[in-house]
């Protein structure tokens, strides 16, 4: 579905990725798991073409879209939930919700698809009319996820979903990922710090260190890896 | 409520504002007769007035202090705006909305030609305070060069009347339209910059229009301006001076209701959202999918369109223009307006407006003094005010639990 094709991305003059390749197929969970500062984010946003990659190529099934600019990416159905979940903190829930759903004319469908993220989360729910910026932490990211399901994307984009959050919250937030995917077809990139639980959950998985792909394989092989251990897992 | 150390604190503060004021409000110095005036009287009223100024902002504080404890403890409910109130409540709006429709509906009719003539300065104020509010309350953009876009539509009336005699209906919407280009023309370089770089540019655009029209002689007529602008004609009519500015006077009534009636469709539009939402976070905007350049452009090239076609309004009004009528000071004023009135806030826009342009007028008596009224009223707003006279209130989504559709799925 996804193919990044040796992806060079630069902020100025420092290189942040060395020849990224990886492949998505669709139906997949896939995570990207590295250190601090190891350009998982930048990967993601050089798929959504926020800061465009400055060699290599990244292909949509089959189509090249490195060169467009980032609505036009949303618009082929690759929605991105940024790190910090960036959600709008004046505008109400339903409000943010809506944003998500900016690039859609099927109005139906839409309130059709409000209507399962409101099941999905129902403390979205009962929140609907209360600022964003109102929300707890746990609640942000859910928001923040239901409102990239808003845009009905094909592929998903995760960065660091389990940011700053309690772990009975990260598990909860995991569950919901694996739902979404199993129920929509929905394709899911996950960039994780969490190596041991985005391994859990991924189909395959692919280790980033400084900006080079170092490993990748079936994410229950990368569980048992020694060095994989050794390295995220802390075992 | 008051103790000993506040009056203390107060004493210190008006002793501190004797002594920055000191060279100014006292010492008057006459070079033709070579004496200096001593005023010593002044010295006291500062002294005095600061220090009633510094109780008075105690008082207060500590009164809302107190009510928001009270507030807490659950003995008193939580006071409605009355500026929220006074727009949510139809037993209340409706009224007012009433008498103050038809009170400038008879305005001319009552009052002097003197008088009219200055609320139609003051509806243009109103129309530019609501072009600007599209840039800088609703989509977030710092413009300081906004004169600059009523420049070029007073101009284009003035060169495109003098050239090609073209009349004053026939240049209101290419006035827009030139501004709008002019917008665009700015707003693609410079909407890479976020926050004071952006004022900084737009600035620094606004000065660039103003130097351009005062230096480029053969184009402009320089300094001198350009005069014998004809004024709007009514149906191929002859109007005397006095019925010219009434029918102006109508105009403008129109031209407010319809800059309204647009701005408050967009506001709740989609491209309106798309605002707002790129005010708040541009990252999170990338991500859903909204054109960030596109969407800026629009709300430059939109607030710039009501500034092109009041200046065309303006060069009509005064039959004359010249780049003095286009400084800063145009900007700065009507940035006021947008941020006295409340950001976003439409109503708020109006009275800001109103107020700003009216009071200089009708205290002509204390006109040495306007700039320090403008200053001072300005920073007694930002300390009882900040959100601003009539802040804005955003529709919100309300779902009956009656129509709720019904949750069907699995």
């Amino acid at each position: 579905m996804l193919e990044l094709k040796n992806i060079c991305t630069y902020y100025g003059n420092i290189q942040a990725l060395h020849d990224i390749s990886l492949k998505i197929e669709e139906g997949d969970i896939i995570t990207l798991i590295g250190a601090n500062g190891a350009g998982k984010s930048t990967t993601l946003m050089s798929i959504s073409g926020i800061i465009p990659p400055r060699t290599g190529e990244i292909l949509f099934k089959g189509q090249p879209i490195h060169n467009l600019s980032p609505d036009k990416i949303v618009a082929l159905g690759i929605c991105q939930v940024p790190e910090g979940r960036h959600i709008f903190p004046d505008l109400t829930v339903a409000e943010n919700l809506d944003m998500g759903a900016f690039l859609r004319k099927d109005k139906e469908q839409t309130t059709k698809d409000l209507d399962y993220i409101y099941d999905l989360f129902p403390i979205l729910k009962d929140r609907r009319n209360q600022p964003g910026g109102n929300l707890s932490g746990g609640e942000q990211q859910m928001l923040a996820i239901s409102r990239a399901l808003m845009a009905k994307p094909q592929l998903l984009l995760l960065d660091e979903p389990s940011m700053g959050l309690a772990p009975l919250v990260t598990r909860q937030i995991f569950d919901i990922i694996k739902k979404i995917n199993r129920e929509h077809n929905t394709t899911i990139f996950l960039v994780e710090q969490n190596a041991n639980l985005a391994l859990k959950v991924a189909d395959r998985g692919y280790v980033l260190e400084t900006g080079r792909i170092t490993l990748h394989d079936k994410a229950s092989t990368l569980l048992a890896d020694e060095d994989v251990q050794k390295a995220y897992l802390g075992i | 409520m008051i103790s000993f150390k506040d009056i203390q604190k107060g004493l210190l503060v008006s002793l501190w504002f004797v002594f920055l004021t000191f060279p100014l409000m006292v010492i008057k110095v006459n070079p033709i007769e070579r004496v200096i005036t001593w005023r010593w009287q002044n010295m006291g009223w500062v002294a005095l007035g600061s220090f009633c100024y510094y109780l008075a902002t105690k008082i207060y504080k500590a009164r809302k202090l107190a009510r928001q404890q009270q507030i807490k403890l659950g003995l008193i409910k939580e006071r409605v705006d009355w500026g929220q109130r006074l727009l949510s409540e139809r037993k209340i709006y409706l009224p007012v909305l009433i008498v103050v429709g038809l009170g400038f509906l008879i305005f001319p009719l009552v009052l002097s030609t003197y008088q009219t003539n200055i609320m139609v300065t003051a509806l243009m104020y109103v129309v530019l305070g609501l072009g600007l509010n599209i840039v800088v309350g609703v989509a977030g953009l710092l413009d300081l060069g906004y004169v600059a876009f009523y420049a070029v539509g007073a101009y284009s009336y003035a060169l495109l009347n003098m050239h090609y005699g073209l009349g004053f209906w026939t240049v209101l919407p290419i006035g827009g339209l030139l501004a709008a280009s002019f917008g665009i023309l700015l707003g693609f370089p410079v909407l890479r910059l976020r926050g004071d770089y952006l004022a900084i540019v737009t600035l620094g655009f606004g000065e660039i229009i103003r130097l351009i029209l005062e230096n480029w002689n053969s184009f402009s007529h320089g300094p001198s301006g350009i005069s014998n602008i004809p004024r709007p004609g009514f149906l191929g009519l002859h109007l005397s001076l006095g019925h010219s500015i009434t029918y102006m006077y109508y105009l403008m009534i129109l031209m407010v209701l319809f800059t309204i009636f647009v701005v408050n469709r967009l506001q709740n539009s989609r491209i309106g959202r798309a605002w707002f939402a790129l005010r708040e976070d541009e990252i999170a905007c990338q991500a859903m999918g909204i054109d960030k350049t596109r969407t800026k452009l629009t709300a430059f090239a939109l607030g710039a369109t009501w500034a092109g076609m009041v200046g065309v309004i303006f060069a009509a009004k005064t039959t004359f223009v010249n780049p003095a009528s286009f400084t800063f000071l145009e900007s700065a004023i009507i940035l006021c307006i947008v941020v006295l009135g409340g950001m976003g806030s439409i109503i708020g826009v109006i009275v800001a407006a109103l107020i700003l342009i009216l009071m200089p007028e009708y205290l002509r008596a204390f006109s040495d003094y306007r700039m320090l009224v403008f200053g001072a009223v300005l920073v007694i707003m930002m300390v009882f005010r900040p959100q601003g006279i009539i802040a804005n209130v955003r529709r919100t989504y309300k779902i009956p639990d009656a129509i709720k559709p019904k949750l069907s799925r699995k």
